[in-house]
């Protein structure tokens, strides 16, 4: 798919800036347009088609949904409805709300909430230029397998008493939902396109700005192979301990990622470090603790922390296997 | 008429008062524009993605950032 700008930018390196692409600085320079032009084109097609499905899935429509489901299948459509309903952690408190005061059950308006930021479409548009379809199909997978284990094992734990006494007094309207016109909803699609790639495209530029001088000048294999490759079972815990506090923008450490992965480091390490940074932030436990109490925020963590390790094993031993 | 902006103060929310000032001086409308903040007040009205829009109590959009021209519309009728 990407043949044409691999071929226009090695012309580029070799015949604008004279350099042969096998020097350190020739194919850092390439990695680095390429992998910006490829990055950029994937991510505006990706936010435009989901903003699209988006704008029929809005939260207060998922509520009406998820209101017909019971049991395991409550828990997978809630999982399956975080990819495409739209989610910003400011709504997070506001959509917890709604959903318990709708009698959702606990445990599956946390499917909701842990899939939801570990799939977004950004993620997705990345992974798809880094890695091709087969990982980044994975990838979504294994994020709404997460969300449907975790918020199973939470609605067993019967953790009901753990959410604020006021949250369960309070009470919502129901609110006709406004369907927009398909004009409308092209231009919000356009309008989400412009608004992410404005936010990430500064992170996205330094994140394969390093990972363009990773490419280029790191050694070879050993040292990174060695303490992160697939072979150490330690790597992807630490991984995850390291992506807890880290809530940067997830965007720009998958460049980061490609070009360590490159280098020997684990598939599953990495990928499990990505879900870790989006679905175990800080910020977003700090919103939450307005409604939940702290044992119910530490269960939560947890129980996905370990889901995300798992993940990141199942990504070692297959990835050699499918690529 | 009274006009409600809902949200907890994100950027999206602040944009979208910026265009509800911008479609009441367009119109020259004397109304009142009131910012909700509270969480409690805002899944009152039932709305759970925001900015929201209220025009007298009606919710008239949600989750998004409606262009000048559009609110112009929920004002005139």
């Amino acid at each position: 798919m990407f043949y044409w700008l691999d071929q226009l930018i090695e012309y580029l390196v070799e015949n604008v800036f004279g350099l042969s692409m096998d020097t350190q600085l020739g194919s850092s320079i390439h990695f680095f347009f390429y992998d910006t032009i490829k990055i950029i084109i994937l991510l505006s097609i990706m936010i435009f088609i989901i903003s699209y499905i988006r704008s029929f899935f809005p939260p207060e429509r998922t509520k009406k949904i998820l209101e017909k489901f019971s049991g395991i299948k409550a828990n997978i459509m809630a999982s399956l409805l975080g990819i495409v309903t739209p989610f910003c952690s400011c709504s997070s408190v506001p959509i917890f709300i709604g959903f318990v005061e709708a009698g959702i059950p606990l445990g599956v308006t946390f499917s909701f909430l842990i899939t939801s930021p570990i799939v977004n479409e950004a993620a997705f548009a990345v992974l798809l230029a880094a890695f091709g379809w087969k990982i980044a199909l994975i990838y979504v997978m294994t994020g709404v397998l997460i969300g449907v284990i975790s918020g199973a094992i939470i609605g067993k734990l019967k953790m009901e008493k753990e959410v604020e006494e006021y949250v369960y007094q309070m009470k919502t309207a129901e609110v006709n939902i406004i369907d927009p016109s398909t004009q409308e909803r092209i231009i919000f699609a356009l309008d989400n396109v412009r608004d992410i790639v404005k936010r990430v495209w500064l992170y996205l530029l330094i994140g394969i700005g390093i990972g363009a001088a990773i490419h280029g000048y790191f050694p070879d294999e050993g040292f990174l192979a060695q303490y992160a490759g697939p072979e150490n079972p330690f790597a992807v815990f630490v991984a995850v301990i390291l992506g807890i506090p880290l809530y940067s923008n997830a965007i720009g450490t998958i460049p980061i990622a490609e070009a360590l992965i490159g280098k020997g480091v684990g598939i599953g390490t990495a990928l499990a470090f990505m879900m870790a940074v989006t679905a175990l932030s800080l910020p977003e436990m700090i919103l939450l603790r307005k409604v939940i109490k702290p044992k119910l925020i530490a269960t939560f963590v947890v129980i996905t922390g370990i889901g995300i390790i798992l993940v990141g094993y199942l990504f070692n031993l297959l990835v050699p296997i499918i690529r | 008429m009274v006009i409600k902006v809902l949200g907890s103060g994100c950027s999206a929310c602040k944009k979208l008062e910026a265009n509800v000032k911008e479609a009441v001086n367009e119109l020259d409308l004397n109304v009142r524009i009131e910012k909700v903040e509270d969480i409690k007040d805002i899944v009152a009205y039932g709305v759970m993605k925001t900015p929201a829009l209220v025009v007298d109590e009606q919710v008239k959009v949600m989750g998004r950032i409606p262009k000048v021209k559009e609110i112009k519309k929920y004002l005139s009728n």
